[in-house]
């Protein structure tokens, strides 16, 4: 035995323990870039997508976050090859997809409704792809239950998609995509069909898995909670355009526009006056993050941006409207003597009854205004 | 609201009422072929004419029920490959990619109903002298025309079975896998659609072995043709041929059924 195949050896032992003798977990590399280069979709005489330009990092996890409408789900369908583009390309790996049928795209997706084949086991479903590459039949067996071990079916591998709840389909749905090891993995809003509980667990889940294969990844969904609790990057989507892209935080923080301000996270929209870069709101002045020409206009505070404060501490007066338990705060809605209503988060020890009178005070350091 | 009141299926008295009704309606009739056959020449029953048509007095008089025969079972071989080649993949194509089209191609389908027969091959008479000219006049092109006859029943049974399958999602998961669009059709599509196309299959049969007026117009033989003629000659036989066309066309579902079973089921193996 020469040094060499010493080496070979113990490196592939040394990888078997790490991914726990998984071949998918041991074949995971560091995903490729995809790319829209000025990418335009028209249906009829609507356009839908009238310039599409968007760069997916190596291994990223980005979330196509909008409205209904705005474009998401055609920019996926485009990437995936189930729709062509009226004009510009689609990179993926440095490779122009544009032409490039769906079936040679060496992309896996999972998709809103159930998409099982329901005369199809488990196992059948997850190696359909393999089958397709003409892979051979023992390679196939042994990488179906590495990815139905994955997302922890294994164990349901002969059973028949009508005999899987909803939740074990899509996860069953997800070891097919993988299975094959694409380049990149396509979510089509693949948690919208199940129930509150289910969404959040195969959420987690499938994040977790993502970063143990380190694949590219996109997922579209109209649920800003599900895009901020799992991607590395939001891009969100507006008549067919991105209207700010960046990491959770810096969308929830400081959003470019008045949309994103509105859209992501939950906001009051309260008059103020507009002045050299900052806004007179309540009493406070704060900075603004985008700048808007000078005069009134309106700014997004936050419920977290928003505070009680005592009688003699400068607040301005208002009455309490509504006030939601959530857990380990509340949501408590007020209206000032000018009939501005805003949301105030503060602690769940403090109670609030609808009728009593308050006072409120801005403490942001800066807010969207438009 | 209380049990009783959330009850919608009919007690069980009525469904068998029902049943044995409709039961009657079908049977009926069939028992009194049945025993028509079995009618002695003299007084009594027996198997006397059934005997006849396996041993025929004058082969001569029957030759025509057996041609008839014949060429029908291949006019229903040849319609049914029409409906399943030619019907099922311009539907699922309607379906998939082309959705705009399936409310005209609905109306083209369900358009020969509405038109009789006679009226159907006054049109077909002159495509049927450049048939002829080309095919030659043998009987297999007459199913061209029973593709026509059978669009309106072909289409509702696969429709039927399209609505109640996601065939976009299924097609779509599966071309993303990496399935050409003919294994997209015979490895997810057709497995899907097998009660559609079966139903299909059975009614194209049933259209094809009782249709006359067509093949008596344009001068072609088959079974009902022949029953005719022969009928003439010894109406025990006609009857006897009518109810053996029903049993073949029992025997052909169970043969379709189980052809449609094992193909799914080596597909399924391979997949």
């Amino acid at each position: 035995m020469t040094d060499e195949t010493i080496a070979t050896q113990e490196a592939a032992a040394r990888l078997a323990a790490l991914t726990g003798g998984n071949p998918l977990l041991a074949d995971a590399g560091s995903g490729v870039e995809v790319r829209f280069d000025g990418v335009v979709k028209r249906y009829g005489g609507q356009t839908v997508l009238p310039g599409l330009d968007l760069t997916v990092r190596p291994g990223e996890f980005l979330a196509l976050l909008g409205p209904s409408g705005c474009g998401k789900s055609t920019a996926l369908r485009l990437l995936a090859g189930l729709e062509f583009a009226d004009a510009g390309a689609i990179v993926v790996g440095g490779r122009d997809m544009s032409a490039v049928p769906t079936n040679r795209r060496d992309l896996g997706m999972v998709f809103q409704a159930y998409s099982l084949f329901p005369h199809m086991t488990v196992a059948k479903n997850t190696g359909y792809g393999l089958r397709m590459r003409k892979v051979p039949a023992a390679t196939i067996a042994d990488r179906v239950r590495a990815a139905l071990e994955l997302v922890g079916l294994d164990a349901f591998a002969e059973r028949y998609p009508h005999q899987l709840s909803g939740g074990q389909q899509q996860r069953v749905a997800l070891a097919r995509a993988l299975v094959t090891e694409p380049s990149v993995l396509l979510l089509d809003e693949p948690l919208s069909a199940l129930d509150a509980k289910v969404r959040v667990q195969l959420r987690d889940e499938i994040r977790r898995i993502q970063l143990r294969l380190g694949i590219t990844t996109i997922f579209v969904t109209h649920d800003q909670e599900e895009a901020l609790a799992v991607a590395d990057r939001i891009a969100v989507m507006h008549a067919g355009g991105i209207e700010q892209i960046g990491t959770p935080e810096e969308l929830y923080s400081a959003p470019a526009t008045a949309f994103v301000a509105e859209f992501i996270g939950r906001s009051s929209i309260v008059p103020a006056v507009v002045a050299g870069g900052r806004a007179t709101v309540l009493g406070a002045e704060v900075a603004l993050v985008t700048p808007v020409a000078d005069g009134p206009g309106e700014v997004f505070l936050r419920p977290e941006q928003v505070r009680f404060v005592g009688a003699d501490d400068g607040g301005v007066a208002a009455t309490v409207v509504e006030s939601s338990f959530l857990g380990s705060i509340r949501r408590t809605q007020v209206r000032t003597v000018d009939g501005v209503e805003l949301v105030v988060q503060h602690p769940a020890d403090e109670r609030m009854q609808v009728g009593d009178r308050v006072a409120i005070a801005v403490h942001a350091a800066s807010v969207a205004a438009r | 609201m209380s049990r009783r009141g959330l009850r919608l299926a009919p007690p069980r008295w009525a469904t068998a009422t029902i049943l044995i009704l409709v039961g009657a309606v079908f049977s009926i009739p069939i028992l009194a072929m049945v025993e028509f056959t079995l009618r002695d020449r003299e007084e009594g029953h027996s198997l006397a004419h059934w005997g006849d048509l396996l041993a025929p007095a004058n082969p001569a008089a029957y030759a025509p029920l057996w041609l008839g025969l014949t060429n029908s079972a291949i006019l229903a071989v040849a319609t049914v490959a029409i409906v399943l080649l030619l019907l099922a993949p311009t539907m699922i194509l309607v379906q998939l990619r082309f959705p705009r089209l399936r409310r005209p191609f609905e109306f083209l389908c369900l358009l020969p109903i509405s038109i009789p027969a006679i009226v159907l091959v006054v049109g077909l008479a002159p495509v049927y002298l450049v048939i002829g000219r080309t095919f030659g006049t043998g009987i297999w092109p007459l199913a061209f025309a029973y593709g026509i006859t059978v669009l309106p029943y072909a289409y509702r049974s696969i429709q039927a079975n399209l609505d109640a399958v996601d065939l976009g999602t299924l097609a779509n998961a599966a071309r993303s896998l990496g399935a050409s669009w003919p294994r997209v059709v015979i490895d997810v599509l057709a497995p899907n659609l097998r009660v559609g196309l079966m139903l299909a299959s059975l009614i194209s049969i049933a259209v094809v072995l009782g249709e006359f007026t067509i093949a008596s117009l344009l001068n072609r033989q088959n079974l009902q043709t022949a029953l005719l003629v022969v009928s003439k000659i010894d109406p025990y036989v006609a009857v006897i041929m009518s109810l053996l066309s029903l049993g073949l066309v029992f025997v052909l579902l169970l043969v379709i059924d189980r052809i449609a079973r094992r193909i799914t089921a080596v597909r399924t193996e391979q997949a």
